[in-house]
């Protein structure tokens, strides 16, 4: 009844006019041929893309902070996190001099998401403590071949020259939803939020 | 002239033949752009502009694709099957009279390929040569589901011939010819026959959409029932001829349907503007043309709107239906032809 369009199904003898079939296959031809001249539904895929929900949740970047150095640790977390277990990493400890590409004293050597596992659910970014590892609007790309799909740093790690827009899902908000997490080292986003929260401790 | 006669049959051959494939070839196109419209889709549109090449494309990959004929398949038959659809397929483009006669240099160039005295007679002759096609490779397949397709298509076919000759007899009782170019030189302006015989008209369309084994009346191939119906174990371009072969019967049909009922080349008022008789037959030819792209349409629309009929139904309605139908219809016309007879009769 929510669309008003059910109708009470009878068992009742046809009339004379039904029996002849002819006013009811007009009647559906009329509706195929007001059908020609609708828009079609089409999204003509390369080409053309659905636009997206702010909140879409895509391939992963790793992230780096302002002087260009890894975010990443690779603590773990968000492999524990990961339920499609998609993630695995190897760590590795900073050599003297890698400062500047490594933010702190261990690193991920070895990063990748298996990108036919993971089911895109955000967990892993919720998960981590440096803000390192986030889901963007873009598309994971088809492959002929599984070996294609494992995503490696090379992919995932944010370019210095373009770092990836998170602001859409990433909005003030949501910054300070995640402030509220009990992870004091969480909240290199904002210095004034740092020592209020802080407090809480 | 005998040579030049034999020159001017071969070329006029050849371009009906060659207008044929063409036709048939965009009908494939044609019916799933038009598909594709009716469900609002955009259908087929990477090959070319506008997916043009689209049968091109297909064309290459059913040769491309690999010939399997079944080793339990009596081979020679498994391979006449899909000839015969395609023979008797083109053979019925012979009588269609596609425009009046062209004068050149003061002799007439008929544009039609065999103006047989009888050719309603053969056109049902060779129509009923078309099952063959499709119960010899149904048979040779050696499948069952091929079998039951090609078994259903030879009976839904000789079902339907009976009606559509029944409502034929009715025309030719009032055309008074079984000549098909005499048939469409009569409907000059607008007596087309369709006027005349709009019941026989009805009653030879419905069967002409069996006689294709298009839908509604697409039992043959019943994909839900019968896996690909006669053409189960076709594959490559046999299957392709197969498929092919049902276009060009719906190009014939649509055809025969202008010819018969829709004033053929005629077009009423035209006499008024075009005086020169070659630019007429010129015109004529363009104006049949139209008529058949316009049943083509019809039969694909009515292919995207209505669902199949159940194999009873469609016996019920062939035997039940349109039979009695057309009985009826020849009997109206007979008695309307004889009413003065008749009442001369009865005032005696």
């Amino acid at each position: 009844m929510l669309t008003n369009r059910s109708q009470v199904v009878s068992k009742k003898e046809m009339t004379l006019i039904e029996k002849m079939y002819l006013p009811a296959i007009f009647s559906g031809m009329w509706i195929t041929f007001t059908h020609l001249f609708k828009k079609s539904a089409t999204i003509r895929y390369p080409e053309q893309t659905r636009e997206f929900s702010g909140i879409y949740r895509g391939q992963h970047v790793l992230k780096r902070d302002e002087k260009g150095a890894e975010r990443c640790t690779a603590c773990g977390l968000c492999a524990v996190a990961c339920p499609a277990e998609a993630i695995t990493m190897v760590s590795a400890e900073r050599k003297p001099g890698e400062e500047h590409l490594y933010r702190e004293e261990k690193y991920a050597k070895i990063y990748e998401i298996n990108m036919l596992r993971c089911i895109f659910c955000g967990d892993c970014e919720e998960a981590c403590p440096k803000e390192a590892i986030f889901l963007t609007d873009r598309k994971v790309d088809s492959f002929y071949t599984r070996k294609e799909f494992i995503y490696g740093k090379s992919i995932l790690v944010e370019s210095k020259d373009s770092p990836i827009d998170l602001t859409k899902r990433q909005t003030p908000d949501v910054k300070e939803f995640k402030l509220d997490k009990h992870y004091a080292h969480n909240q290199t986003f904002d210095k004034n939020k740092k020592t209020k929260v802080g407090g809480h401790h | 002239m005998e040579l030049n006669f034999l020159i001017y049959k071969v070329i006029l051959v050849l371009i009906v033949f060659s207008i044929t494939l063409l036709v048939a070839t965009y009908s494939t196109y044609a019916e799933r752009k038009i598909a594709a419209f009716l469900q609002d889709r955009i259908g087929p549109d990477r090959a070319g502009p506008f997916g043009i090449l689209q049968p091109l494309a297909d064309a290459v990959k059913m040769f491309m694709k690999e010939e399997m004929i079944p080793s339990v398949s009596n081979k020679i038959l498994f391979i006449i099957g899909p000839g015969l659809c395609m023979l008797t397929a083109c053979m019925t483009g012979v009588i269609i009279p596609w425009g009046k006669s062209i004068n050149i240099g003061g002799v007439d160039y008929p544009m039609q390929i065999a103006d047989v005295n009888i050719g309603i007679l053969y056109l049902f002759g060779v129509l009923s040569l078309g099952v063959y096609g499709i119960m010899i490779g149904g048979w040779a397949s050696n499948n069952k589901y091929s079998l039951l397709g090609a078994i259903r298509a030879s009976s839904q076919m000789i079902s339907y011939e009976v009606a559509m000759g029944i409502s034929i007899i009715a025309l030719v009782m009032t055309t008074g010819t079984l000549s098909t170019g005499e048939i469409a030189a009569q409907q000059t302006s607008w007596h087309w026959n369709v006027l005349y015989q709009p019941l026989g008209c009805l009653i030879f369309i419905i069967c002409a959409f069996a006689e294709t084994n298009r839908a509604p009346f697409d039992l043959p191939e019943c994909e839900t029932e019968l896996v690909g119906g006669y053409h189960t174990e076709y594959s490559s371009m046999k299957l392709g001829l197969f498929l092919f072969a049902e276009y060009i019967n719906m190009f014939i049909s649509s055809a025969v349907i202008s010819t018969f009922y829709f004033g053929g080349y005629n077009m009423p008022l035209i006499g008024r503007w075009v005086h020169d008789p070659n630019w007429l037959a010129i015109l004529g030819f363009v104006f049949l043309f139209m008529k058949i792209v316009g049943f083509i349409f019809f039969f694909m629309w009515v292919r995207w709107t209505l669902p199949r009929f159940r194999y009873d139904q469609l016996m019920n309605l062939g035997w039940k239906v349109l039979i009695p139908l057309s009985i009826l219809n020849m009997v109206l016309t007979g008695t309307w032809m004889m009413r003065h007879e008749i009442m001369a009769y009865f005032s005696k």
